[in-house]
């Protein structure tokens, strides 16, 4: 039987009290205990930012990459070990600026990875700056007059790229997100997972209080419909008074990527032994030559 | 002057130039002639000028050279280029069809203009198959038997794309070559017979290189097209199923090398390919593989820069850039193989290398080795001499022998810690691009810091035993001695062969593998040399400057090229006159 327990990393976190990530931290080692896998068959990837120590603090298989390139970086891993289930964690800064490119490729390739964004709409290790998720106005030390660009809706980006699962949860929640991971995890593809998250340092705005006003489960739509396009790609533009939180869309109708890699038929190329190659299949690589 | 002669044939990007040279080209080597074939092409799809030029003789030589006995020419602009090139008693052929200004021709060149658009009109082909038809005339001058250029015909169009191609294009060559026979072959002085040889591969440095990856049991390869390095991709993916080889053709280059790390992070031998535009993208995630220790591979074929340079031609110029690439300090080892040979070789070792010492290896090629085709004993592909070495990674049996929590970058002696690929329960740890503890975990301890560059970095020192020294050609001593690197080496050696023929000797240091540089043999082999000389396609002598560096040997006298063409042996003997 495995626990939240068989993921504790003797590594404290450095986190801010209070700090969203926390939240997300719990609700991960809830869903992989909940789902029974154990932490060898998990490999956590991230980028650089305060969301991205995570792996640090698990324990699981870890790579804590570079700023923007924890998707690649992941893709790499599910492409030589399909069997592992692997989660990449990134913040709004990491994840929606420099890793943004990155996302609308995973998603319209449909590459099994669930992207759980940490997203505190502020950029919390370099202490303080607007991201792409700020709202428009955000004062920060790179917009101290206010933030010129508009805020990036990323759930909609992933639709619009092909997404098979899109979802928003809210950091505080723990048990609801715990639930969207375990479906993530289980997701046939990409599956991105968008998660509000108080930065109590840096973000005087987007508070716990300010989010537990707003959110409210989509699931109480009454239209709900997550397997309709359409439908996910209105509700996911509702921001504001009301945010909804849960499953906006999901299909398994496209297979993923690497179930459709010719030399993954065999099973994962990262456990073949390595071998030279036999005599004749030497020759006949010669032969083209002759 | 028998079986020792080069043809160029040039058109327009469009015309088949390229494809119909190789296939040229590999007539000739399957006359039992030796080959050295060099395309020439713009980067364009249509239009322009490209050419593609062919040696070929019955004795070993080692490179092109400038001197062009037969042109056939597509385009009145390759009229004009090519009569330039010709030798005296050499001949152009082009469509009677082209107006042309022979004004300016040299003296002594012949005129073999041929209604070629009738012929192959009346063969029943169609006008893209006057290049098809050149091969027919070349045959028909030199006298060369018709079926090794049938047998090409067969091969390429036959099994590809339908009988009734193959039947065309063999038809207008038979047509093209009787015509040329009966009319012109009598003035032609130069011709060609096949000989009695062992047969030989014909084949360049990109697909020796990609055949020794897959040797080497690449598992997975991301890229992005770029010339000259996408054809590595291409060529794997090729093989990617019957192999087992995951390849992808990512969204970009830093993806390329995220995807190739991350591949390597998880076990697997995990390389990219690219050109230096490429590798530019990639230098931030090549400071990550040395930091968390993942090995990776990086073939980086140069082309001239900066920027984008001229794509679709040659240059040594990045190996400054990738021996210093990516903030930091931290241990790679770069190889620059400059034959056919060492192409296929280092195109395996990389793996165990960068697996060994669990760092990033960059293979160093160039535009010059990576598409010149030449013909080589078929040994140069030794899959016989393949071994793999997989180093300090951990068998589940040494895992479940484990005692408490495993340290993948535990301190040792020579660096190298034992690593362990992800699944198994008692191997999961984590890998920080941030400065880690033994356990991976985040740590700005000092003296961790100060431990585990040292650590990172006595890898670099415990690589140096696996690295093999520059190779010396030609006598001990001699009145020259030549310095070079990479695809350097051929036209360093056919320069040395004519100046052993006018009587002058020389020898020649032959660097391939680079880093961690091999000071001492490269100083024993310079201490006494009489007059040393530098070979390089770049501006400013980087591996002169990178032997002064490490070795206080300071190389005066240097050839060096920059016009993006490579270095002919001519070019050599011009610039030793010049100094």
């Amino acid at each position: 039987m495995v626990t939240v327990k068989d993921y504790q990393s003797p590594v404290t976190p450095t986190w801010c009290p209070g700090c969203g990530n926390f939240g997300i931290h719990q609700a991960v080692k809830m869903a992989l205990a909940e789902l029974g896998l154990e932490p060898h068959q998990v490999m956590l990837v991230s980028g650089i930012g305060q969301s991205s120590k995570l792996p640090d603090y698990t324990h699981a298989n870890g790579f804590m990459t570079l700023h923007g390139r924890a998707i690649p970086c992941a893709t790499g891993v599910k492409l030589v070990r399909p069997d592992l289930k692997v989660i990449v964690h990134s913040g709004d800064g990491d994840g929606y600026a420099e890793g943004m490119g990155h996302m609308v490729h995973a998603a319209r390739r449909n590459i099994g990875i669930v992207h759980i964004a940490h997203n505190n709409q502020i950029y919390g290790l370099t202490k303080g700056q607007y991201s792409p998720t700020s709202a428009q106005g955000t004062r920060s030390s790179t917009s101290p007059e206010g933030s010129i660009d508009r805020p990036v809706n990323p759930l909609l980006i992933a639709l619009a790229a092909g997404a098979t699962f899109v979802a928003r949860a809210f950091s505080k929640n723990s048990r609801e997100l715990a639930d969207i991971i375990k479906a993530a995890v289980q997701h046939r593809g990409y599956a991105l997972i968008d998660v509000l998250q108080p930065c109590v340092t840096f973000n005087r705005v987007n508070t716990y209080e300010w989010y537990g006003e707003r959110v409210y489960p989509v699931s109480q739509e009454p239209d709900y419909n997550p397997s309709d396009l359409n439908w996910a790609m209105r509700i996911a533009q509702v921001w504001g008074d009301r945010i909804p939180v849960g499953i906006l869309y999901q299909t398994e109708d496209v297979p993923a990527y690497e179930e459709q890699v010719p030399a993954l038929k065999a099973g994962p190329v990262g456990l073949r032994p390595i071998r030279p190659i036999p005599a004749d299949k030497a020759q006949a690589l010669k032969a083209a030559y002759m | 002057m028998k079986n020792d002669m080069t043809f160029v044939l040039g058109g327009e990007a469009g015309q088949g130039v390229e494809s119909t040279g190789a296939g040229f080209a590999l007539a000739l080597a399957r006359a039992g002639l030796h080959v050295f074939a060099v395309p020439d092409y713009r980067s364009r799809i249509r239009g322009g000028h490209n050419f593609f030029q062919i040696r070929a003789g019955d004795y070993e030589f080692f490179s092109h050279n400038e001197q062009v006995h037969l042109a056939l020419a597509l385009t009145r602009e390759a009229v004009d280029f090519h009569v330039r090139q010709l030798v005296p008693g050499g001949a152009i052929v082009y469509d009677t069809g082209l107006k042309v200004d022979k004004s300016t021709w040299p003296d002594g060149v012949q005129d073999f203009a041929m209604p070629i658009m009738d012929l192959v009109q009346g063969a029943g082909g169609n006008k893209l198959m006057a290049n098809t038809a050149m091969v027919g005339i070349a045959a028909g001058l030199t006298g060369l038997d018709l079926r090794f250029v049938e047998g090409v015909i067969e091969d390429n169009f036959g099994r590809k794309r339908g009988e009734s191609l193959a039947e065309a294009n063999l038809k207008v060559a038979r047509a093209a070559y009787e015509y040329a026979r009966a009319h012109f072959a009598e003035r032609f002085p130069f011709k060609l017979e096949a000989v009695d040889a062992p047969k030989r591969l014909l084949i360049s440095g990109n697909p020796a290189m990609s055949l020794g990856a897959l040797a080497g049991g690449c598992q997975f390869m991301a890229g992005y097209p770029m010339t000259p390095g996408s054809p590595i991709l291409e060529m794997i993916t090729a093989k990617a199923a019957e192999f087992g080889v995951v390849t992808k053709h990512a969204e970009d280059e830093i993806a390329a090398i995220c995807m190739a790390i991350g591949a390597g992070r998880a076990g697997a031998r995990a390389a990219t390919a690219t050109s230096g535009g490429g590798f530019s993208l990639m230098v931030e995630a090549l400071g990550l593989a040395g930091m968390t220790e993942v090995p990776v591979v990086i073939f980086e074929v140069q082309r001239p820069g900066p920027s984008t340079g001229l794509p679709t031609r040659t240059e040594q110029s990045d190996l400054m850039f990738v021996l210093h690439a990516s903030q930091g300090e931290f241990p790679r080892i770069v190889l620059a193989p400059g034959t056919i040979e060492e192409a296929f070789r280092d195109g395996w070792r990389a793996f165990n290398l960068a697996e060994k010492y669990q760092c990033p290896v960059i293979v160093l090629s160039d535009h010059f080795l990576a598409t010149s085709l030449q013909t080589v004993p078929p040994e140069a592909l030794d899959f016989d001499g393949v071994a793999i070495d997989r180093g300090a990674m951990l068998t589940p049996e040494q895992l479940d022998a484990l005692e408490g929590e495993y340290k993948r970058f535990a301190f040792t002696e020579d660096g190298i810690s034992p690593w362990a690929p992800p699944g198994h329960p008692k191997g999961v740890y984590r890998a920080a691009s941030d400065e880690h503890d033994e356990y991976g975990s985040i740590e700005e301890d000092a003296t961790n810091r100060r431990r585990m560059m040292e650590k990172r970095m006595r890898k670099l020192e415990a690589a140096r035993a696996d690295m093999l020294p520059p190779k010396v050609y030609g006598p001990g001593r001699a009145g020259i001695t030549f310095v070079s690197w990479g695809s350097g080496y051929y036209p360093v050696r056919e320069a040395m062969r004519i100046l052993a023929q006018q009587g002058v000797s020389s020898n020649f240091l032959h660097l391939t593998d680079i880093w961690p540089f091999p000071a001492q043999a490269v100083a024993d082999a310079l201490r006494g040399a009489k007059r040393i000389v530098s070979v390089e396609s770049n501006y400013t002598g980087q591996m002169a400057g990178l032997i002064r560096r490490e070795t206080g040997i300071h190389i005066e006298e240097q050839i060096l090229r920059y016009d993006g063409r490579p270095i002919s042996p001519e070019y050599i003997l011009r610039g030793l006159e010049g100094a």
